[in-house]
């Protein structure tokens, strides 16, 4: 079994301005370690998107980020609402985000579609009422 | 391109910072998931959103600096946040568009 690093963070679902720290720890992480810019910078956007949406849509969860040999993988888990339409959700411009939200710069409809188009492979497992986990890959 | 010969050229504000550095381009917008995907390292990020998110997204994405259009102030809380990861941001009371007809010319001059 070849090293594998991993991170664990809880996202605090009360703090809308603390959204983003476990993103940015990770990314910091992986500079250190000195992966390429193009890496981080999908690793970057795929956690901060899943992990904005976590505390904006179901008050919080948790991520844990896995860094191998091949790949990193980023497993963001919440006992949410679930989503009731995935490929609704998918879609460029769609978001339930409310007003008060928007006001802070949320609600573009964006973060799903991002974590699809910087990753090499995302799941979206949701159950209404129970939670969603999502897991997505970047290839090293 | 020197950030420090954009401030003094356009009178930006420095709000916390440091600007002995350059930037490459620039992108205006306020949806911080647009801006998370179209901020490249090392480009001005030009907005009226001022709390604490957007520090993290120009963390992220590495920016160069924020520069807070149409006089918009920087709540405390952002500014600690912006201090602690190092980020630079400027303010000026032009609005978004004034600013990218300025750092246009500015690009052009230095050119
Ligand atoms: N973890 C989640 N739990 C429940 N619903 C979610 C979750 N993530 C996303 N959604 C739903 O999917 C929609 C689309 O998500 P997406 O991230 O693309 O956009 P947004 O969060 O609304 O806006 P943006 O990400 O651009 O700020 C959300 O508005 C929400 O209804
Ligand atoms: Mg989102």
């Amino acid at each position: 079994m070849p090293d594998v690093l991993k991170f664990h963070f809880d996202v605090d679902g009360s703090d809308f301005s603390s959204a983003g720290e476990a993103s940015v720890l990770v990314k910091k992480k992986l500079r250190q370690l000195g992966y390429p810019a193009d890496i981080i910078r999908k690793v970057s956007i795929a956690m901060y998107e899943g992990e904005i949406n976590m505390v904006i849509h179901a008050n919080g969860g948790t991520a844990d980020v896995e860094v191998g040999e091949k790949d990193i993988t980023i497993i963001l888990k919440d006992e949410g609402p679930g989503i009731p339409d995935i490929s609704l959700a998918m879609q460029e411009g769609y978001s339930t985000a409310r007003e008060n939200i928007r006001v802070l710069g949320f609600g573009a409809g964006m973060g799903l579609p991002n974590m699809k188009k910087y990753t090499d492979s995302m799941d979206i497992d949701t159950v209404i009422g129970k939670g969603t986990t999502i897991t997505m890959k970047v290839n090293l | 391109m020197q950030l420090n010969d954009l401030c003094k050229a356009l009178d930006l504000s420095v709000i916390t910072g440091d600007t002995n550095k350059e930037f490459n381009g620039v992108y205006v917008g306020d949806f911080l998931s647009r801006a998370m995907s179209c901020v490249m390292e090392s480009d001005l990020w030009i907005t009226i959103m001022s709390n604490t998110n957007v520090i993290a997204v120009a963390s992220l994405t590495e920016a160069s600096a924020i520069i807070l259009a149409e006089d918009v102030e920087l709540i405390e809380e952002a500014k600690n946040a912006a201090e602690q990861n190092g980020i630079t941001v400027l303010s000026s009371s032009m609005t978004a568009y004034k600013l990218c007809v300025e750092i246009g010319k500015f690009t052009e001059n230095a050119l």
